[in-house]
C-alpha cells in the first residue's frame, strides 16, 4: 500500500503537469493575458508544489511507521497507564503482544475455544490489541492511500488556482530546484555526520561501562565474562576491567594485514610495472581487466574460499613439514585478504607509473641504462609517492575488511605475532558482538560501536594520508 | 661473467619476476573460479526417487472439492508414510525409520504441492519422481565416500542397500533442481532455495537506487555547475572521497546505530539495507556523475547560454542528458558493488533464517551475499553446493551488472 500510494503521488503529481499548462495556455489565448514565463514553468510550478510537500510526508510516513504501530496498539483507550510505564515494561508487552498477533490469526479465532495456553495469559486488551495489531497494515495502508489521493489533489488543485498571468513562474521553479540541488549536496556531509554521531554517542556510553585507559591498554579480550553479572546489582567492576582489552584485537588485525600486505605489495607491484613496461599492449588489454575482476568478487566469496580450501590446505601443508598450523590461522586469510588486495595496489601503482614522465625514461635509456635500471633508478623514486599512497589505501582497506575474517579468522582473541596461530580482529569483534542482538543497554554489544569509531578514526587518517600523498605527487608532473 | 652480461641477466630476472606476478595472480583467478565451479555445479541437479504414488483417500484429509486453501492447510504425514510403506513392502518400524531417511523431509509438502495443483488425482495412482534427502543425494554424486566405516557414513549400510536395489531397478533419476531458483530457506539442503535472498536483495538494491541516483546526480550537478570554489565545496570534496573509502562494516553500524537506533526503522529489512547500501554507494555515484559532468565540452554550455537559457536550462536541457551515460555507468558498477557487500547486511540483520519470500521492502528478508554467508556457516555437505552455487549466482549478476555499464559507455558516451 505504501508503495502504491507513492506511485500515486508520482502520478498525480506528474498529471497536475498538464492541468497547470492547460490552465496557463487557456489564460493566455482565452483571457488574453500576458504570460510572464513560458507555459510549461506553470506545468513545472503546480508539479513541483504537489511533489515535494506529497513526499516528505510520504517519508515521513514511512519512517515513523513503527511508531505510529506503537501508538496505535498501546492506546490509552486500551491501557490506561500506558503513560507511566516503563520502557522495560513497554517493550515487554508490546513483545508479547507481537507475539500474540503472529501466533493465532486472531481475526478468525474463536477465544473461547482454540489453543487456550496462550490466550489465558493475555488480558483482554492485550488480545484486543493484537488484533489490532495484526490488522495495523491494513489500516495503515489504507489511510495513506486515502491521504496520497486526497492531498496531491487538494494541493494541486490550490497550485493551480494560484496561477496567473502576473505569476512568473520560472524564476520560482528554479529556485526551488536549485535548494533542491544544493540540499542534495549536503546529504554527503549528513552521513559523515551520522557515521560520526551513532559511533561517538554509542561509544561514550560503552566508556561509561568500561574505563577509556582499560579498554585501549589492557591485553585480555573476554566480552563474555560482561555476562558474568549480577543484574541488581550491575556489572562487576573487577570483570569489566579484564573483558575489553584491545591490545589483541589490534595486533590480530595488523598480523593478518601484514600478511596480506606481503602479498599483495610484492605481487601488485611487479604485475603494475610489468603491465606498464614491459607488456605488449594485446596482453595489457586482457590481463588487466581479468586481474581487476579480483577487485569486483565479493569479499564473501573469499571468505569462503578461504576457510574452506585455503585453511585446511595450509594446515595439511603445515603438518606435513611438521609445524602446528591452527585450522583458524592468521596466514589463511591473510593470503585470501592479500589476493583481494593485489589489483588495488596493481591499477593505483599501474596509473602513477604511468604519469611519470616519458622524458625521464628516455633520459635513462640515453645514457645507456637497461629497461630494468631505468624502473629501479629512475621510475621507481619518481613514482615511489604515488605507491606509498597505494600501498596506504591497501592498508586501510585490510584493516577494515570484514567477511574474510569474520569467515576464516579466529573468534578468540590471541596475542601473537604468529602467522601460524589463530588471531582475530576488530572488524570481526564488532560482528560477532551485535550479530542478532540490537540491545544497546551492555557493554558487549555497545563495545562495538567504540571499535567501530577506532576503525572510522584508523582508516580515515590512512585515506587522508593517502589522498594527500597522491595529490602532490600528481601535482608535481602536472 | 663481463658486467654488461650481467646487467643483461638481470635484466632478464628482473621482467621475468614481472611475468612471474602477473601470471601468478591471474592463476588466482582461475583457481577460484574453478574452486567455486567445481563444487558449486551439483546444487542445480537433484535426486530423485521414481515411485507409484496411490493418493489414498483414506489418508488424506481433504476431497478432490476441497478448496486450495483447505489442501494447502491439511496435513500429508501420513500419506508420506503410506507411499513408502507402498513402495517397500514389509518395512519393519525400525528400518521403516530408516527408509523415510532416504526422501526428503519435506516429502509431504510436495505431495501437497501434487494435489493442490492436481486435486483429481485424489483416489488415483500416479507415478512421481520424489526428491530424495541430502546425505543421500550426496553419496549418488559421489561427495560422501561410500567405501569409509558405516559410523563415518551419514547414511547407512542398510540404506545403502536399498540405494542399490533401487539404482538396479532404474528407479534413481535426476533432475534440474528448480527448487533452488524458487524456494525461500530451508533447514533442508535439498529444499533450500536463494529465490528469498534474490528477492532482498533485489528490494534491497531498488531501495539503494532510488536513494542514491536521484541525490547523486543532483549533487554532483551542485557540485560541478553550480558552486564556486570554495571552503564549503573543498569540505565536501574532501568528505565525498573519504566516504568512498570508509570501511563497509561502518556504515553498517550507522545503520544500526542511526537507522534502527534513533529512527527505530525495523530489524532485518531490505529497507533499511538499501538505505545503508545507498549511503555507500553515493560517493562512487557522485565521483562518477562529476567526471562525467566535467566530460561536456564548455562549448555547450556557452552555445545554451548564447541563445538565452538560463543557467537551469543549460544544465537540464543540455549538460545532463550528454553526461548521463557516464552516470548511468557509475550507478550500476556502484550497485553492483553493493549486490556483493556483505558486512552491512550482517549488522543489520539481513542474516536470519528466513523461508518465506519477501514481498516488499518492510518483509525480513536476507540479501544474496547474507545468504552465502549463512549457508557457508553452515556444516553440512549439502549447504557446501548451496553456498558455491550461490556465489555462482551473485557472480553471474556481477558480471551481467558489469557488461551493462560498458555496454552503455561503449554506444551512448559521447566521445568529443
Amino acid at each position: 500500500m505504501l508503495y502504491l500510494s507513492l506511485v500515486l503521488v508520482f502520478i498525480l503529481s506528474y498529471s497536475f503537469y498538464f492541468y497547470g499548462k492547460k490552465r496557463a495556455l487557456s489564460l493566455k489565448f482565452k483571457k488574453n493575458e500576458n504570460l510572464s514565463s513560458l507555459p510549461d514553468y506553470y506545468g513545472y510550478y503546480v508539479v513541483l508544489l504537489v511533489f515535494f510537500p506529497a513526499i516528505i510526508i510520504w517519508f515521513f510516513l514511512l519512517l515513523f511507521k513503527s511508531n505510529f504501530q506503537e501508538m496505535f496498539v498501546m492506546s490509552p483507550v486500551l491501557f490506561p497507564d500506558v503513560a507511566t510505564w516503563s520502557s522495560g515494561k513497554f517493550g515487554l508487552i508490546m513483545n508479547k503482544i507481537s507475539n500474540l498477533s503472529m501466533i493465532v490469526n486472531l481475526s478468525e479465532i474463536d477465544l473461547t475455544v482454540g489453543d487456550k495456553s496462550i490466550l489465558k495469559m493475555a488480558s483482554e486488551s492485550e488480545i484486543i490489541a493484537a488484533k489490532n495489531l495484526a490488522n495495523f497494515d491494513k489500516i495503515y495502508g489504507w489511510s495513506n492511500l486515502t491521504l496520497f489521493i486526497i492531498l496531491p489533489v487538494l494541493l494541486g488543485f490550490l497550485a493551480t488556482k494560484s496561477i496567473s498571468g502576473k505569476l512568473n513562474a520560472q524564476p520560482i521553479v528554479e529556485k526551488i530546484i536549485s535548494y533542491v540541488i544544493k540540499g542534495s549536496s549536503y546529504i554527503a556531509i549528513f552521513i559523515t555526520f551520522g557515521i560520526f554521531f551513532s559511533l561517538v554517542f554509542e561509544a561514550i556510553n560503552f566508556f561509561r561501562y568500561v574505563n577509556f585507559m582499560d579498554f585501549f591498554f589492557n591485553t585480555a579480550w573476554n566480552p563474555n565474562r560482561a555476562f558474568v553479572i549480577n543484574a541488581s546489582e550491575g556489572f562487576d567492576q573487577e570483570a569489566l576491567k579484564e573483558a575489553f582489552g584491545f591490545v589483541p584485537l589490534l595486533t590480530g588485525t595488523l598480523l593478518i594485514a601484514s600478511v596480506a600486505m606481503l602479498v599483495a605489495v610484492p605481487l601488485g607491484l611487479l604485475t603494475a610495472i610489468y603491465l606498464a613496461e614491459y607488456a605488449s599492449s594485446k596482453v595489457r588489454d586482457i590481463a588487466k581487466p581479468i586481474i581487476e575482476i579480483l577487485a569486483g568478487i565479493p569479499t564473501v566469496v573469499y571468505g569462503f574460499f578461504a576457510a574452506l580450501s585455503l585453511a585446511p590446505f595450509i594446515k595439511d601443508v603445515g603438518e606435513g613439514v611438521g609445524l602446528p598450523v591452527s585450522a583458524e590461522s592468521a596466514l589463511a586469510a591473510g593470503l585470501a585478504m592479500g589476493v583481494m588486495i593485489i589489483p588495488f595496489v596493481s591499477s593505483l601503482s599501474d596509473d602513477v607509473i604511468k604519469a611519470v614522465p616519458q622524458s625521464l625514461r628516455e633520459g635513462s635509456y640515453a645514457i645507456g641504462a637497461t629497461k630494468s635500471e631505468t624502473i629501479k633508478k629512475v621510475i621507481l623514486p619518481a613514482a615511489l609517492a604515488g605507491i606509498m599512497g597505494s600501498f596506504l589505501l591497501a592498508i586501510s582497506r585490510a584493516i577494515g575488511e570484514t567477511m574474510i575474517v569474520v569467515m576464516a579468522a579466529s573468534l578468540r582473541a590471541n596475542l601473537t605475532f604468529n602467522p601460524l596461530e589463530p588471531a582475530t580482529t576488530i572488524t570481526t569483534q564488532i560482528v560477532t558482538s551485535l550479530i542478532g542482538d540490537v540491545e544497546f543497554d551492555n557493554p558487549k554489544t555497545l563495545v562495538a560501536f567504540a571499535l567501530g569509531l577506532t576503525l572510522f578514526v584508523m582508516t580515515l587518517i590512512l585515506n587522508i594520508a593517502a589522498i594527500t600523498i597522491v595529490k602532490k605527487y600528481r601535482e608535481k608532473y602536472e | 661473467m663481463s658486467s654488461l652480461e650481467k646487467r643483461l641477466a638481470a635484466e632478464k630476472r628482473f621482467k621475468f619476476y614481472g611475468m612471474f606476478a602477473m601470471t601468478l595472480s591471474l592463476f588466482f583467478v582461475l583457481i577460484l573460479m574453478y574452486k567455486i565451479f567445481s563444487t558449486g555445479s551439483g546444487a542445480f541437479v537433484r535426486t530423485t526417487i521414481n515411485a507409484d504414488v496411490y493418493f489414498d483417500p483414506n489418508f488424506i484429509e481433504v476431497s478432490s472439492n476441497s478448496s486450495k486453501k483447505e489442501i494447502m492447510k491439511a496435513s500429508y504425514v501420513d500419506l508420506a508414510d503410506q507411499v513408502i510403506n507402498q513402495n517397500h513392502p514389509g518395512l519393519d518400524e525400525e528400518n521403516f525409520i530408516k527408509v523415510r531417511e532416504m526422501y526428503t523431509r519435506k516429502f509431504d509438502y510436495q505431495l501437497r504441492d501434487y494435489i493442490a495443483n492436481n486435486p483429481n488425482v485424489i483416489g488415483k495412482t500416479v507415478n512421481l519422481d520424489i526428491s530424495a534427502s541430502s546425505d543421500l543425494d550426496q553419496i549418488v554424486k559421489g561427495n560422501y565416500p561410500r567405501n569409509v566405516p558405516e559410523a563415518q557414513r551419514k547414511i547407512n549400510d542398510y540404506q545403502l542397500s536399498i540405494l542399490d536395489s533401487l539404482d538396479s531397478k532404474g528407479k534413481m533419476s535426476k533432475t534440474f533442481n528448480f527448487w533452488f531458483f524458487t524456494n525461500g530457506d530451508s533447514r533442508d539442503p535439498e529444499t533450500a532455495g536463494i529465490l528469498g535472498a534474490l528477492m532482498g536483495s533485489f528490494y534491497a538494491l531498488l531501495i539503494c537506487f532510488s536513494f542514491a541516483f536521484p541525490i547523486g546526480l543532483l549533487a554532483s550537478v551542485y557540485l560541478e555547475e553550480f558552486v564556486k570554489p570554495g571552503k564549503i565545496t573543498d569540505i565536501i570534496e574532501v568528505n565525498i572521497n573519504n566516504l568512498a573509502a570508509v570501511p563497509s562494516i561502518v556504515y553498517g553500524l550507522l545503520g544500526l546505530g542511526m537507522l534502527i537506533g534513533v529512527f527505530g526503522m525495523p530489524y532485518q529489512v531490505p529497507l533499511v539495507g538499501g538505505l545503508v547500501l545507498g549511503f555507500m554507494t553515493l560517493p562512487t555515484i557522485i565521483i562518477a556523475s562529476r567526471a562525467s559532468l566535467r566530460g561536456v565540452p564548455p562549448s555547450i554550455r556557452e552555445g545554451a547560454l548564447a541563445v538565452g537559457a538560463t543557467k537551469m536550462q543549460t544544465v537540464f536541457h543540455h549538460v545532463i542528458p550528454l553526461s548521463l551515460p557516464g552516470t548511468l555507468t557509475g550507478t550500476i558498477i556502484g550497485m553492483a558493488q553493493a549486490l556483493g557487500e556483505t558486512a552491512p547486511l550482517l549488522l543489520i540483520g539481513m542474516v536470519a533464517f528466513v523461508m518465506e519470500i519477501p514481498g516488499g521492502a518492510f518483509d525480513p528478508a536476507t540479501g544474496l551475499p547474507s545468504q552465502i554467508y549463512l549457508w557457508s556457516e553452515s556444516a553440512e555437505r549439502g549447504f557446501l553446493e548451496k553456498t558455491s552455487a550461490g556465489i555462482m549466482l551473485l557472480l553471474s549478476f556481477l558480471i551481467i551488472m558489469n557488461t551493462v555499464a560498458v555496454l552503455i559507455r561503449r554506444k551512448l558516451e559521447v566521445k568529443w
